[in-house]
């Protein structure tokens, strides 16, 4: 008698609700030509990985996003991650910059230094990057609309030291599409939007050569709910619509292609993510090189960074975060990331600990200096069942972008709610799915604890608010008003015009306009964006 | 027949952070409730002024950014100087167990933490609000 191979469940699905199959053979890559479809690493179309040598070669950048507090608490964050053997800085901005909003102004109440640090002036930041060396660190910051912005800040605090603009590489997010589809921190309305975005690309071209003037973000729209699939597509489809507004603008693809960089999330679902790491190079090389016709392979090259999933995290006993932390890293990792950024256990609750950022850190080294993965090359390449599933979310992808083209592109997608609505019915499935116990999170509905103790988490300090604000009433009082006046007015000039806006922000800038002056200025002429709170 | 509760679900605050406020939008939309979401970036004033124009029975705030301390006493003060004291107010997001005690003592009837079953927050409500006399 046959014995019976029961399966535990009626149907397989990954993270993403995507059907797996019990087993993959050579029939489920039929039609997979390796040499034209994987190609060799370093080479178009760049599946297995953007560099010839990966890991062999150096290491991803081990990059903590950081920011708390005043300037000097930051500061202090930043020095302490050098020491730790960090290689990058990445600097986390407080809700009231991300928004354009001064601190002292009444909108910033409770929020000054809570999720990140607090920039109002030029004075801040020479403060926040005190004792580092520009030309020797690469820094990314988290910053949309307000970029170009902190950008001239940045720019200043590096001539004040005589350190050379040329020489200063990093990144600053830049990314506004994605802030109408997920991460929602608007400002101006798409339209002005995107030119102040588009200024900025035009103005790092030559005259900061090597800094990444965006970073096409999945990240916030995974966080947002969407699935794999979705954030490679939305993510790339991004992309696509910045390339397009820099070839309009007569800008060269195969010059400035080479300076977009990506940023996908990094969630549970381990094979799903190596196969959405791998799709994406493949998808942008052939995107870049079929659709706009660039000839220089450094501009089809996909360079991503690479943060785990906070949403993936559990509040209930959270020091399991740290191994899916480590899993999720792993497929990063595995997935030939450029840089990473691992989420410390206790960001479900708070700002992480300096010793919960401690293992954070140690996560990546253990991964790098102990597991053995980074002694080879895309190790999972002519996997069945990883080829398939790169396939498959290329497939995926590819519908999306059709659909997105037909609408007129992406703006106008955003426009009509369209990215917005797939990732919020991605998101209430997934609820569903959970309540039904149909996924399960470890900790919350199942092997649940009753009584936990609570564990230490970051507290700000309550009289960093009202620090910060008598630093910027100083600043305001010290400097020259009438000087900040008429830079302001030009700033609203330009606006008004067409001609790029960058210079006009870093003369203001100069002057110790705040973030929200500038931001303000340029709001009387642009208006501003509101939420069209689809649910 | 008893009318349909009310809800106003609002974001206060900077931070977007909306998957939340969505979710729970809907789930008490298909629970049969009355649902009315202020979008992003609300200030205590604006949402003040949307439970008076909207005559809600509920006011559910979601905050992501830590500001929680400030804005929900802050929403608490503003609808009683509207006259609507008798509007109960509950709470979600990343709000640490020491917070939830003091904002319960300030007025907050129930602050709901991630992992919560949207169910458990419609039997919740359905257990402890019913609809303002008017």
């Amino acid at each position: 008698m046959e014995k019976q191979f029961k399966e535990r469940l009626p149907e397989f699905t990954t993270l993403s609700s995507k059907k797996i199959e019990r087993v993959y053979n050579s029939d489920s890559i039929a039609h997979l030509n390796p040499e034209k479809d994987l190609g060799e690493p370093g080479e178009y179309p760049f599946t297995r990985g953007a560099y010839p040598t990966m890991y062999r070669g150096r290491h991803w950048t081990m990059r903590q996003f950081a920011g708390f507090g005043t300037a000097a608490d930051t500061n202090e964050r930043f020095h302490y991650l050098l020491n730790q053997g960090q290689t990058g800085l990445s600097t986390a901005f407080h809700f009231p910059t991300l928004m354009g909003v001064d601190s002292d102004s009444p909108r910033a109440r409770g929020e000054v230094g809570v999720c990140g640090v607090a920039i109002d002036t030029l004075h801040d930041m020479e403060v926040l990057f005190k004792g580092i060396n520009l030309e020797n660190v690469s820094t990314s910051m988290t910053i949309n609309t307000p970029a170009p912005i902190l950008l001239a800040m940045y720019l200043e605090v590096a001539a004040k030291q005589n350190f050379q603009q040329k020489k200063l590489s990093g990144t600053v997010q830049n990314d506004v599409l994605k802030d109408f589809i997920a991460q929602k921190t608007w400002i101006y309305p798409p339209a002005p939007a995107m030119r102040l975005c588009t200024d900025l690309f035009d103005y790092c071209q030559t005259e900061v050569p090597r800094w990444h003037p965006v970073s096409i973000s999945g990240y916030h729209i995974r966080e947002a709910g969407s699935t794999a699939a979705q954030e490679l597509a939305f993510t790339l489809r991004d992309g696509i619509e910045y390339v397009d507004y820099c070839v309009k603008r007569g800008m060269k693809v195969d010059e400035f292609g080479p300076k977009l960089s990506f940023f996908f999330n990094a969630q549970s679902d381990f094979f799903e993510e190596i196969a959405k790491y791998r799709a994406a190079r493949r998808i942008w090389a052939r995107t870049m090189k079929e659709r706009f016709g660039a000839t220089n392979p450094e501009a089809m090259r996909v360079k991503f960074h690479t943060q785990t999933a906070g949403c993936s995290l559990t509040a209930q006993q959270p020091m399991n975060n740290v191994v899916r932390t480590t899993l999720q890293a792993l497929s990063g990792v595995l997935g030939g990331t450029q840089s990473l950024h691992t989420n410390s256990l206790d960001e479900t609750l708070a700002l992480p600990t300096e010793a919960s950022v401690r293992i954070a850190l140690r996560t990546q080294q253990i991964i790098a200096y102990e597991s053995g993965v980074t002694n080879t090359v895309d190790p999972f390449a002519g996997s069945y069942f990883v080829e398939k599933l790169t396939d498959d979310i290329e497939r995926e992808a590819l519908a999306y972008f059709k659909k997105i083209d037909d609408m007129g592109g992406m703006v106008r997608a955003i426009e009509l709610g369209y990215p917005q609505k797939e990732i919020i019915e991605a998101a209430y499935r997934y609820q569903k799915q959970l309540e039904t116990k149909e996924k399960i999170m470890v900790g919350v509905q199942d092997f649940v604890i009753e009584n936990e103790p609570p564990i230490d988490v970051l507290r700000i300090d309550p009289q960093v608010e009202q620090r910060q604000i008598e630093s910027t009433r100083q600043v305001k009082a010290k400097r020259n008003n009438a000087a900040v006046k008429a830079a302001l007015s030009d700033l609203k000039k330009t606006a008004e015009g067409s001609a790029n806006l960058i210079p006009n922000i870093r003369n203001a800038v100069r002057e110790y306009a705040t973030l929200g002056e500038m931001i303000d200025t340029m709001k009387e002429v642009f208006g501003a964006y509101k939420d069209p709170g689809h649910y | 027949m008893e009318r349909k509760l009310r809800i106003l679900v609002a974001k206060p605050g900077l931070d977007g952070h909306d998957r939340g406020a969505k979710i729970i939008a809907r789930a008490l939309r298909d629970a049969g409730f009355e649902v009315i979401y202020t979008g992003l970036h609300q200030t205590p004033e604006m949402i003040a002024d949307a439970a008076l124009q909207e005559d809600v029975d509920l006011v559910s705030l979601s905050i992501l950014s830590g500001a929680h301390n400030h804005l929900m006493p802050e929403v608490i003060r503003l609808l009683k100087e509207k006259g609507m004291g008798d509007v109960s107010i509950i709470g979600g997001g990343i709000i640490p167990q020491e917070d939830i005690v003091t904002l319960k003592q300030q007025g907050v009837k129930e602050i709901f933490t991630p992992g919560t079953d949207t169910r458990d927050v419609v039997k919740w409500i359905e257990t402890n609000i019913q609809p303002r006399s008017l």
